[in-house]
């Protein structure tokens, strides 16, 4: 039997996430919403959601030892971070005044109002960027198998991540000039937008994500 | 290529049941909010939002089922509505399954609420719904005002003013409805939709009016929505959300098809 660990780092409702795996996964796998790290040590496969403000976030993680946890299982196992997970992958964001991340993916975490310009001048781009937006494949990864190449997906967010090295992206979203939705380096995968919100394609990424071996 | 329009079926929801909108004479059976939200994800809705119409607190734990059960099988955007009142309201809801809830009177009562519901949950789940009305007469320039209790009861707060200090205080959407228009079935109120979508920093999602799929069209080329809501058209089959979307592209609207 093959298991999931869920974080859940205790800011918000992870209700959606953990029905789309189950609803993605076989018979044989068992998923948990777990706090505890050694529950996330003992698991096969980590996803990592985020909700809230990214200082909530690393500050919620960091109380209940699942830094740590995060980290270990993003040297061996399948990992998958959603959101505001992905975010907090990487070193520093710009979010409350400036926050520093776990620093498992080197790069930094950027506002859309300062750094985006506005989509045709003189109007405003709306933040935050919500609602469903394509998500461009720049590699060939196991995790888009059975996902057409510029499908749609649903975001929600005022921040995105710009890794610092190329090599890492798996694919970028125009919003209005394009960003990185996706990351892959080796056993850990992460993406801006929601799968579990994300209708017929985003529950194919969760079941990619269970049937993915590294 | 880029964000797409949004078009979002809204359930009016009483006692666990989908009536069509309190505004008209003849209220008829629109069905299960379960059944109706599966069938509108079928089709293609980008969201769903729903609202509760319901007086008794009984019927509030109903609605809460009804958010639990959908979400544990329709796996896009749900917004709650209706009666939201205290922070405890949001989490109830949220823990639901919900994903945004819409404040409407709470927030018209008290601004900090809204400001206390986004530092606590983030402005991304909080939408405030505003209910305007138009109170110029002709020859005077255009003037919207925020009403209450199904638009009876006037606030004398300005619409444009109020959506903007409701973005300053976190809302992370608008959702904007024509109490004027609202069950007419003759078009959004294309200039306030307009003004308010011009005045704010974050999605306006247009409600009010909706007759035929050239006024969903209408209220993202005309009113610069960035999504749009409708009830009527789609409980009763006269039009399914892919025909609408459809439509929507075929005007020019970059959609979710």
């Amino acid at each position: 039997m093959s298991s999931v660990a869920l974080i859940d780092y205790g800011m918000g409702n992870l209700h959606s996430v953990a029905k789309a795996i189950e609803h993605a996964a076989s018979a044989g796998t068992r998923v948990t919403v777990t706090a505890d790290p050694a529950e996330v040590a003992r698991a096969d496969r980590v996803v990592f959601p985020g909700v809230g403000a990214i200082r909530d976030c690393i500050g919620g993680m960091q109380t209940l030892g699942l830094d740590e946890a995060v980290r270990r299982a993003a040297e061996s196992r399948p990992l998958l971070a959603v959101c505001v997970g992905m975010q907090a992958l990487m070193d520093f964001s710009e979010e409350n005044d400036g926050t520093s991340c776990l620093g498992i993916i080197p790069g930094r975490v950027l506002a859309f109002e300062s750094h985006m310009p506005a989509p045709v001048p003189g109007a405003s781009l709306k933040i935050p960027h919500m609602g469903w937006n394509q998500v461009h494949h720049v590699s060939d990864h196991y995790m888009w198998r059975d996902i057409a190449q510029d499908s749609r997906f649903y975001f929600v967010h005022s921040y995105y991540v710009e890794p610092a090295g190329a090599d890492v992206i798996a694919a970028s979203t125009a919003y209005p000039v394009p960003f990185t939705s996706a990351i892959a380096r080796d056993n850990v995968f992460a993406v801006q937008f929601h799968p579990e919100k994300s209708q017929h394609d985003g529950l194919q990424l969760y079941a990619n994500f269970l049937a993915w071996n590294i | 290529m880029g964000l797409a329009k949004r078009i979002i079926p809204c359930l009016d929801v009483d006692g666990g049941r989908v009536v069509k909108g309190v505004q008209f004479v003849d209220i008829r059976d629109a069905g299960d909010p379960v059944e109706v939200a599966r069938r509108y994800d079928e089709q293609g809705a980008d969201e769903i939002t729903f609202l509760d119409i319901t007086a008794s607190h009984e019927d509030r734990d109903t609605m809460v089922h009804v958010v639990e059960e959908v979400a544990s099988e329709v796996f896009i955007p749900l917004t709650v509505g209706g009666g939201i009142r205290v922070l405890e309201d949001i989490r109830t809801m949220l823990n639901a399954g919900a994903d945004k809830v819409a404040i409407n009177t709470a927030a018209v009562h008290n601004p900090e609420f809204v400001r206390q519901a986004a530092q606590r949950f983030g402005s991304q789940c909080i939408v405030v719904a505003i209910d305007a009305k138009q109170v110029s007469v002709e020859g005077e320039p255009l003037r919207w005002e925020i009403f209450t209790h199904g638009g009876r009861k006037p606030t004398g707060l300005d619409a444009v003013e109020w959506a903007r200090k409701m973005v300053d205080c976190g809302a992370g959407e608008i959702l904007l409805t024509s109490m004027d228009r609202d069950g007419t079935k003759a078009g959004f109120d294309l200039a306030l939709t307009r003004a308010i979508c011009d005045a704010v920093s974050v999605p306006v999602i247009a409600s009010g009016g909706v007759g035929n799929l050239d006024h969903l069209a209408d209220g993202v080329t005309e009113g610069h929505a960035d999504a749009v809501l409708a009830a009527s058209i789609f409980h009763f089959g006269e039009f399914t959300i892919e025909e609408a979307k459809r439509h929507m592209a075929a005007r020019g609207i970059e959609m979710r098809l």
